[in-house]
């Protein structure tokens, strides 16, 4: 609205702390100082027309700032992504005008339903040519305002360090999200008197509700005379770093506890109070009992359809509590009787004392028999087959064995990552990489090289389709310039396996376009000069998977996986969660 | 919660700053609904924007709305009210020939009538302004079609509402 440019006076607005010294230096050169003054040390982009100026500084502060050279910007916005993800900081990604902005676009709209902290900073044509069809413009603040948290255009040098504050501050503060600063040719050219200040809050803004105390003695009372309580953790126990206080809940009020497929990871796949993962490819007990128990507590989660199924017969016969940083989440979806507003470590930290002991038991039992039942129907077949042709689930299986469970799990989007988030198994947290709300297809390649640099020190495991695969497969490019050691395994199936499922099951096995021909990858990736071997039987698999988790590289693992295998159990679209269907 | 469509009429404060007014607008947009007015101006407060949108969505989409329109980083609060709970008025501008004026003698008591009021008149043409409720304005419009009307424009809602709103006890509460 109006046509006022980016105010002088905001800072009376954005409450800010002030460093006295000032420098005169360009606003490219800015960017660096804001970056190192935020604690980059690492960022993601590809250059460009626009964005040179700010490369030309990348160059001279090379030995502080390292610059991660994408083969495609979508590429550069999931491999920040991936850092933010398993790292819990800001993941930052650069690029130019026009196409390169654009191109960032899918990894930003993953980060927003994702809540990922991300700063993107876009090179734009100059402020004189803003609006005239330049060469390589385009209104990437008017794109990207609905996939981001918030957003910016900078058109004078002097706006970049407040710009730059307010982006760092809003993207990693109450819900995590993406944002862009876009910043105009002749801004980063110009010189002018540098002073960093560090935005500690922004007026209109109000990163973490109170927390109602109120609200947390009736969220407590009905936790204590529940029966059958159940509850549903999503990420926002991770991202409110709540594991311990999360943990010390669970094991206090004796709760059976199922997860999102973003909460993985939070406590250990074998925590005997875990009961798996809900949803349409959820584990069957979870998903049935969500339509039993008396009192539903959802944590840090945003009843997503895909988690959902069915609203109108959706866990209607409980009391519904939800812990949320964000009230737009409040009965979003799922009316609420509790709403406990405010970050999961405190409230979780304020709800412990209120909580009675209790143990369950015979409830429990319950999940213990559903489970009993899915294994016989679906876990066995997949985990310990004994028919001809691989399974995704032994892939999985092998991983879990010779990894220990302490390898980060970055999966792409399909068949392979319902059964990676079913069957990996987690012992520590921000181990469960993956893209959730926005089923970006090309996310894991990049991702988890942004994983692999964030947590050096970690296995990082990439396990794609065939499909996703080549959607960002350029990224091995980056793989070998940056010589990050992450396992790639793509499990081949010839297929785009879930849209195939999805033929046979409800459009009479009509396989319209979904059966890929594809290269040979192993010669893929041995052009980049990475590791590779492809396994098609079962006796070869255990050896292949060492070969490659004692790889001090990269190295890249094709399994042939069988060709029309489906994922069960399932919750067909529009069914009630427990109306689940285990074939 | 009703399913029921109203008017809702939203108010929301929040800075002036490029762009906010199509990200409003994208969350209104985004969820296929239709907005009948929208006005955007300075507020009771300095440095504070107002936005007046008017929308025809049932109660429990309009709370969804609003939680939308806050979470939004540059919105500082939004309001919804129905009609009962506002003074509100739009207006308007009719630009009409002037010979109307002496050849048919009815429309002085139309604009009399009305409460409309002429702003100039000039040799060719002459131009009334009305302000007042919709359907006011709707009758005005519908009397003076009949003699035929060179140009017409209607203005977005404005409404104040009848009780407080804690807007600017809250804003003095953030500042310190």
């Amino acid at each position: 609205m109006g046509s006022k440019n980016m105010k002088e006076t905001q800072t009376i607005e954005n409450q800010t702390k002030s460093s006295e010294t000032t420098e005169r230096i360009s606003g490219s050169e800015a960017v660096i100082k804001c970056l190192l003054a935020e604690g980059v040390d690492i960022l993601y982009g590809y250059p460009g027309g626009a964005i040179m100026p700010v490369y030309d500084e990348l160059y001279k502060y090379q030995d502080k700032i390292h610059h991660v050279l994408s083969r495609h910007e979508q590429g550069a916005a999931h491999a920040a992504q991936g850092y933010a993800r398993i790292s819990g900081k800001v993941g930052v990604a650069i690029a130019t005008s026009g196409p390169g902005a654009t191109n960032l676009i899918t990894g930003i709209a993953d980060a927003q339903i994702d809540s990922t902290p991300l700063v993107c900073i876009t090179g734009q044509v100059g402020s004189h040519l803003l609006g005239s069809d330049a060469f390589q413009e385009t209104d990437i603040v008017g794109i990207s305002t609905p996939v981001t948290k918030w957003n910016c255009q900078v058109t004078k040098a002097s706006q970049i360090p407040e710009a730059l504050a307010k982006a760092f501050y809003i993207a990693r503060s109450g819900r995590p999200g993406p944002v862009l600063v876009d910043i105009t040719k002749d801004a980063q050219f110009e010189e002018f008197d540098f002073k960093y200040e560090k935005c500690i809050g922004v007026r209109s803004y109000k990163p973490v509700p109170n927390t109602d105390e109120n609200s947390l003695k009736c969220a407590a009372e009905l936790i204590n005379n529940a029966k059958k309580p159940l509850i549903v953790w999503g990420q926002g126990v991770i991202l409110g770093k709540a594991e311990e206080e999360f943990k010390a809940v669970i094991e206090k009020a004796g709760i059976p506890s199922a997860w999102t497929i973003l909460g993985a990871s939070a406590i250990p796949t074998s925590h005997p109070l875990n009961v798996g993962m809900v949803g349409m490819h959820g584990n069957y007990a979870p998903n049935v009992l969500t339509n039993e128990c008396d009192v539903l507590i959802a944590i840090g989660m945003r009843f997503d359809d895909r988690v959902t199924g069915n609203l109108e017969s959706y866990a209607k016969q409980a009391k519904v509590i939800h812990f949320d940083i964000d009230p737009a989440e409040i009965d979003k979806n799922v009316k609420t009787d509790v709403a406990v507003l405010g970050n999961s470590k405190d409230s979780l930290k304020k709800l412990l004392p209120l909580l009675n002991t209790a143990s369950h038991s015979e409830w429990h039992q319950k999940f213990k028999d559903l489970y009993a039942i899915e294994y016989e129907k679906v876990i066995k077949d997949d985990l310990h087959p004994t028919k001809e042709g691989l399974t995704m689930g032994e892939v999985l299986k092998e991983i879990n064995l010779q990894t220990k469970g302490d390898a980060a799990i970055v999966s792409d989007v399909g068949q392979h990552q319902m059964i990676a988030c079913r069957y990996a198994e987690f012992n520590k947290t921000k181990s469960n990489i993956t893209s959730g709300g926005l089923g970006t297809m090309g996310f894991a390649l990049p991702a988890a090289i942004g994983a692999k640099m964030a947590a050096p020190d970690r296995e990082v495991v990439m396990i794609a389709g065939d499909g996703g695969y080549q959607m960002n497969i350029q990224e091995l490019g980056t793989i070998f310039q940056q010589k990050t050691p992450v396992k790639i395994v793509v499990l081949n199936n010839e297929f785009l396996g879930m849209v195939r499922q999805w033929q046979q099951l409800f459009f009479d096995k009509r396989y319209a376009s979904t059966e890929m021909v594809n290269p040979d990858f192993v010669a893929i990736a041995k052009g980049y000069h990475i590791e590779a071997q492809k396994v098609s039987e079962r006796k070869d698999l255990k050896a292949a998977v060492k070969e490659m988790i004692d790889c001090e590289g990269p190295y890249f693992l094709e399994v042939r996986v069988e060709k029309e295998g489906n994922v069960f159990p399932m919750i067909p679209t529009g069914a009630s969660v427990s109306d689940i269907r285990l074939e | 919660m009703s399913t029921e469509t109203k008017q809702y009429t939203v108010s929301i404060y929040t800075e002036n700053n490029i762009g906010l007014l199509n990200r409003i607008s994208a969350i209104f947009q985004r969820r296929h609904m239709n907005i009948e007015s929208l006005n955007t101006s300075p507020s009771e407060i300095e440095g504070v924007s107002r936005f007046t949108i008017v929308v025809n969505i049932t109660e429990s989409q309009m709370k969804k709305i609003q939680g939308q329109i806050e979470k939004q980083v540059e919105v500082i609060k939004a309001y919804y009210h129905t009609e009962d709970e506002i003074i509100y008025q739009e207006s308007c501008i009719f630009k009409m020939r002037s010979n109307l004026l002496f050849d048919e003698r009815q429309i002085q008591n139309i604009i009399k009538e009305s409460n409309a009021r002429i702003v100039t008149v000039n040799r060719d043409f002459f131009v009334i302004e009305k302000s007042g409720r919709k359907e006011e304005i709707d009758l005005l419009h519908r009397e003076l079609s009949v003699f035929g009307i060179m140009q017409f424009t209607r203005s977005g809602r404005i409404a104040v509402t009848k009780d407080e709103m804690k807007i600017s006890t809250m804003l003095t509460a953030l500042q310190h």
